[in-house]
């Protein structure tokens, strides 16, 4: 048996090694000049490919990667708060007046999720286009919308197993709904909150198609300043591409790593629930 | 004191309602009836019937469509695998089975565009050892993606599988072991039907989520060679956007799109009542 178990953790330790080796690769390649990636991917920098850290600020200037981040940051943090009051204000609504309305409007919501982002991308972008919404902040508002699905759904569940006798304590004590609700039930909400957040910005943190057809022509997020970097095939910097996918994995290691905790809980509350 | 709720309507539910109608709703239905139209922007439609969805079922579309049903077909089986045996592994009381878990789980946060681009690099660096590269074969695409998909996926999957073994209570494997049960069969007869649950979601994760790809299919390959490893996904993107006139074809084919998910997440709704009823 302790033989088996020592076979199992050296099996484990070699598929770990596996699973950290394709960043691992990028990160090497990052240091190495331009033409010395693609005929030998797999070989550590030498005296003579060693390039410093001239791909990083290639990369950085040419997709204006300190631009990129920040936008990326504003538009994630900005549209994940208000998918996280507007869904729960909306969720408690509906789920305590569950009239014919409220239903429909939940139901429209979940069946949202299921529809393909191909299905709307065309009209949705025209849409957006007419409205004037293509900035960085117009752009959370169609984040709000298609976040609306998943996180409604997931504080409506936990709403769901609220005792109703809490608000209507409040209610004798004089709150109205808005008080009743930011200083009742929003609080008890957290745990669901912390999961609509982890769920949300991993996606809004990485998607691609969205903003690039709707702001992408002047404001680049970091997946669209990976991909400006293709440009014509065969043209392009392979040293300046390894460098920035190593900025791209960068702040999601490190958020991963301080909030890996609530990551985990979150996908698999997500995941069961979606 | 839910009685005189609807005055605070506008307050709680119309800011997220308007989001949710400028953003899907209007898009939505302006979709269903322009996949009917001649279009190239919204307001030149002209109605023309079912021409679009006659022209969709072409050369391109086909292929994309069983390139996709294969792949996720692929990838379910080989992601879910993996996963239910690597959590098998980690639900096994070893030391350090948090640290596999965080190994095993991050490229799942790595979004689509840099892991296609990390496999780019890696599989045609294989490849250049036998003169070809990625855009040769709509094979090489396929394996490429499959291989990405494993690694985006397999974490994912199991902390599922991990979660759903975690729930089955010890005391049945010990009877079972006390009866004499060998591992094969506790596997079969306790532990299988117990995380049944966590492999229908897993299953339907895994099929939604691949059916879905286009990110890393756009970054790993872009549809070369000549689109041939194009998914549904951007099969139906290079058709919007590709060339101009082809918009309502493009439209047609979303809605397929749209029908064949909603066919899926029927089966799974489907499926998990029926369970649910059971037992």
């Amino acid at each position: 048996m302790k033989l088996r178990n020592t076979a199992c953790i050296v099996f484990l330790v070699f598929l770990s090694v596996l699973f950290l080796a394709p960043i691992f690769i990028v990160l090497m390649n990052s240091f190495k000049g331009q033409f010395y990636i693609t005929d030998a991917p797999f070989v550590l920098p030498s005296k003579e490919t060693f390039a410093g850290i001239t791909n990083y600020l290639n990369g950085i200037k040419k997709t204006d990667f300190i631009g990129a981040f920040f936008r990326s940051l504003f538009i994630t943090v900005v549209s994940v708060f208000a998918i996280l009051l507007f869904s729960s204000m909306a969720a408690w609504y509906m789920a305590r007046k569950d009239d014919k309305l409220s239903k429909i409007i939940y139901y429209s919501f979940i069946i949202s999720m299921t529809v393909p982002f191909q299905m709307v991308m065309f009209t949705m972008s025209k849409t957006a286009n007419t409205l004037g919404l293509e900035t960085p902040i117009g752009i959370t508002v169609l984040y709000l919308g298609f976040g609306a699905g998943l996180s409604v759904f997931m504080f409506s569940g936990f709403i769901k197993s609220i005792p109703k006798q809490l608000e209507e304590a409040a209610a004798i004590d004089g709150c109205g709904p808005i008080k009743t609700f930011f200083s009742v039930i929003f609080p008890i909400l957290r745990p669901t909150a912390i999961t609509v957040s982890i769920l949300n910005a991993m996606w809004i943190w990485n998607d691609y198609l969205l903003p690039y057809l709707v702001i992408g022509n002047e404001y680049k997020t970091i997946p669209i300043a990976v991909q400006y970097l293709q440009g014509g095939y065969g043209s392009r910097d392979m040293g300046a591409l390894m460098a920035m996918l190593v900025l791209a994995i960068i702040p999601i290691v490190i958020f991963y790593l301080i909030s890996q905790k609530y990551i985990i809980k979150g996908v698999i509350a997500g995941a069961v629930k979606g | 004191m839910y009685k005189r709720f609807s005055r605070y309507f506008p307050i709680f539910v119309l800011p997220i309602l308007a989001a949710f109608i400028i953003s899907f709703a209007v898009p939505f239905v302006m979709g269903i009836y322009l996949s009917f139209c001649d279009f190239t922007t919204v307001s030149d439609a002209r109605f023309i019937g079912l021409e679009n969805y006659k022209e969709a079922f072409g050369e391109s579309f086909t292929h994309s469509l069983w390139y996709t049903a294969l792949f996720s077909l692929a990838s379910v089986i080989t992601v879910n695998l993996a996963a239910f045996f690597l959590a098998r592994l980690l639900t096994r009381g070893f030391k350090g089975t948090n640290f596999f878990r965080t190994v095993f789980f991050m490229p799942n946060l790595i979004g689509g565009i840099v892991l296609g681009y990390i496999w780019q690099i890696i599989i045609n660096g294989i490849l250049r050892y036998y003169g070809v590269d990625i855009t040769f074969y709509e094979a090489y695409g396929f394996l490429g993606l499959l291989v990405l998909t494993n690694w985006q996926l397999i974490g994912y999957m199991m902390i599922i599988y991990v979660a759903g073994l975690q729930n089955i209570p010890g005391e049945l494997r010990e009877a079972a072991a006390i009866d004499g049960a060998t591992a094969s069969m506790e596997l079969k007869h306790i532990t299988l039907p117990l995380v049944m649950p966590s492999i229908t979601v897993c299953t339907f994760l895994t099929l939604t989520n691949t059916f879905k790809l286009f990110d890393q299919n756009l970054a790993l390959t872009a549809g070369a060679p000549n689109r041939r490893s194009a998914m549904l996904a951007l099969d139906i993107y290079n058709t919007f956007y590709g060339g101009v006139g082809s918009e309502g074809v493009g439209q047609a084919k979303a809605v397929i799109f749209t029908l064949i998910l909603g066919a899926i997440a029927l089966l799974q709704l489907y499926l998990t009542k029926r369970r649910e009823r059971d037992v």
